[in-house]
């Protein structure tokens, strides 16, 4: 599998990061020879093994469902770049 | 007066306790130090007025009897950890100016126990990197050279500041963290001792993340004793973060008896790659010698999925990257860039934000999670990571703990292999694998390059066995018995 300028075009957009048209011959020149070195994986025979979720044996902690911390609006806000009225603040969006 | 500087954390610890110096007067040197070793590019920020406040506070802890085996010992804390009020950027340019609200539990950890703040030392961005020349920052030198070279060499990364620091004796001991071997390799390249615990030892709440099912903390010192001492600070539990594990913290350095008499001790035969110099090989096998003339059993093991590791870390770290990066949006902190629509304004800001390699891997990884793709390459590689797993397991059964070479070669010189990731990747090639099976590892300095640059061994243990870790990379330690120091060629 390799990919092309119109692939790395569309990863890039799902990545939400602009890439210019210049750059994405070399970027997709890039991806694949890690791609490529990547495709090694394919000959191990994963045939019923079971895909990794945690590396130490422990399950998760539970605790009772109530509020335990919070109400820090301000200092949530604090390094917004821009903030209104105790909101985060972002381009308009609705036309 | 003595110099300071030069101490050891547990050397540090007995003169403050025994008031031969004052933790002022330790922070006052470190901080004159730092000034002086400003070209090496070491730390991002330096906090002096906070550093002095801090060893005040130390003195009064210890006049008051109440002190600790950190109390008054000047660290510098890799800029990944959030730190209240200070610079924790992960030297990233889309975290400009971010200034935390709250502190990391590891920071917390270690204040609590009276440390002192030095600075935030600088890293490979978004810790991504093994030769931290990924930082917005610029590059750290290395201060060892080779030979009679002036030609600068990197420290490793992307821990690459934090042993910067340590080897140029301007800071005590520092925090690292680890993801594929970022404290261990930049451990080798510097001279010192770098330990990753296992998954789950240490809080990562307000570390900053990179690939949330393998990053853990860790110290770089310059000994064994040392990062027993500093672990036993930073480890323990923490409601904050699920995946710490709520077992108690031993006394580390108590661990390290000096007996590992009948220990059995697994000598990888996958770890001997192409292309590995024979100094290195050389090298693990003197730590061999080493071992087992101090009593402990050579075993021979196999980790037969060994070759696999790095293209398994190299889909499984992008993946969990493209996701936990997609918090940097130009909305909640950080750098923002305009654009024409909401979509623009994320797209650019993301553009400018971040460096090239963090971009590469966020587009490696959000192509394996894409549709299509993900059961053939993100499924698979955490499949293939449980057969990783399970080869340690095995071997576990036949021995205690694992020796290897840390890094494939010595530190290399700056801008050698910037131009070439497959190359760059290959370093970690010794120290993915346990960070795969979230097992713990340390690299401990056991002798010099041809041409005078430090190598390190790598001892691994089992899940929660630092203790028996450690006391065999004490054994290592004192066998290899490695007191170089480099030359200094920076400052006045």
């Amino acid at each position: 599998m390799s990919v092309d300028k119109d692939t790395v075009a569309k990863i890039a957009n799902l990545a939400r990061i602009a890439v210019s048209d210049d750059e994405l011959e070399s970027t997709a020149g890039e991806l694949n020879n890690i791609l490529d070195w990547v495709e090694q994986l394919s000959e191990v025979s994963t045939e019923g093994v079971e895909a990794m979720t945690s590396v130490v044996a422990a399950s998760l902690p539970r605790r009772e469902d109530k509020v335990t911390d919070g109400g820090y609006r301000d200092q949530v806000l604090k390094n917004a770049p821009v903030s209104e009225h105790g909101f985060f603040a972002v381009p308009k969006v609705i036309e | 007066m003595t110099e300071l500087t030069k101490l050891t954390l547990s050397a540090a610890r007995d003169g403050l306790h025994n008031r031969d110096f004052t933790a002022r007067e330790i922070t006052e040197q470190h901080v004159n130090a730092i000034e002086d070793a400003k070209e090496l590019n070491t730390y991002i920020e330096v906090t002096t007025n906070q550093a002095l406040q801090m060893a005040d506070a130390a003195d009064e802890m210890i006049k008051s009897g109440n002190a600790k085996s950190m109390t008054g010992i000047p660290i510098g804390i890799k800029d990944l950890y959030c730190t209240k009020g200070f610079h924790s950027c992960a030297a990233s340019h889309i975290l400009d100016g971010f200034k935390p609200e709250y502190e990391s539990t590891v920071t917390s950890n270690l204040w609590n126990d009276g440390a002192v703040m030095l600075g935030k030392t600088n890293m490979d961005e978004f810790a991504m990197g093994s030769s931290n020349e990924n930082s917005y920052y610029g590059p750290v030198k290395n201060p060892w050279r080779a030979g009679n070279s002036d030609k600068d060499t990197v420290p490793g990364g992307s821990s690459g500041g934090s042993a910067a620091a340590v080897a140029a004796d301007i800071s005590i001991a520092t925090t690292g963290t680890d993801t594929g071997g970022s404290i261990r390799q930049p451990a080798s390249f510097a001279g010192l001792v770098g330990l990753k615990p296992t998954y789950g030892r240490c809080s990562r709440f307000g570390m900053i993340a990179f690939a949330s099912s393998l990053d853990q903390a860790g110290p770089l010192t310059k000994s064994v004793r040392d990062a027993a001492i500093m672990l036993e600070s930073m480890a323990g539990y923490d409601e904050k973060d699920s995946t710490c594990i709520n077992i108690p913290v031993p006394n580390y350095e108590a661990a390290l008896t000096g007996d590992i008499s009948g220990l059995k001790v697994g000598i990888p035969n996958e770890y001997r790659v192409d292309g590995m110099p024979g100094e290195i090989e050389k090298l693990w096998q003197q730590g061999i010698a080493w071992l087992k003339d101090a009593g402990a059993q050579i075993i021979d093991i196999s980790l037969p999925h060994t070759k696999y590791a790095l293209p398994t870390y190299y889909i499984v770290a992008p993946a969990e990257c493209s996701s936990n990066l997609a918090r940097y949006d130009g909305v909640k902190y950080g750098l923002r860039v305009t654009g024409d629509s909401l979509d623009d304004m994320y797209k650019n800001t993301r553009a400018a934000g971040f460096g090239d390699e963090v971009k590469r891997r966020i587009l490696i990884g959000t192509y394996v999670l894409s549709a299509g793709y993900y059961d053939a390459y993100y499924l698979k590689a955490q499949r293939v990571r449980t057969l990783i797993a399970n080869d340690f397991k095995a071997a576990y059964e036949k021995c205690d703990v694992i020796l290897t070479p840390t890094a494939p070669s010595a530190a290399f010189e700056l801008g050698d292999k910037i131009s070439d990731p497959l190359a760059m990747y290959l370093n970690d090639v010794f120290t993915v694998p346990a960070s795969l099976a979230g097992l713990p590892g340390v690299s401990v300095p056991a002798g010099l390059s041809a041409e005078g640059l430090p190598l390190g061994l790598q001892v691994l243990g089992q899940a929660f066995g630092e203790e028996q870790m450690l006391n065999v990379a004490d054994v290592l330690e004192k066998a290899a018995a490695f007191n170089v120091k480099p030359t200094k060629w920076w400052g006045e």
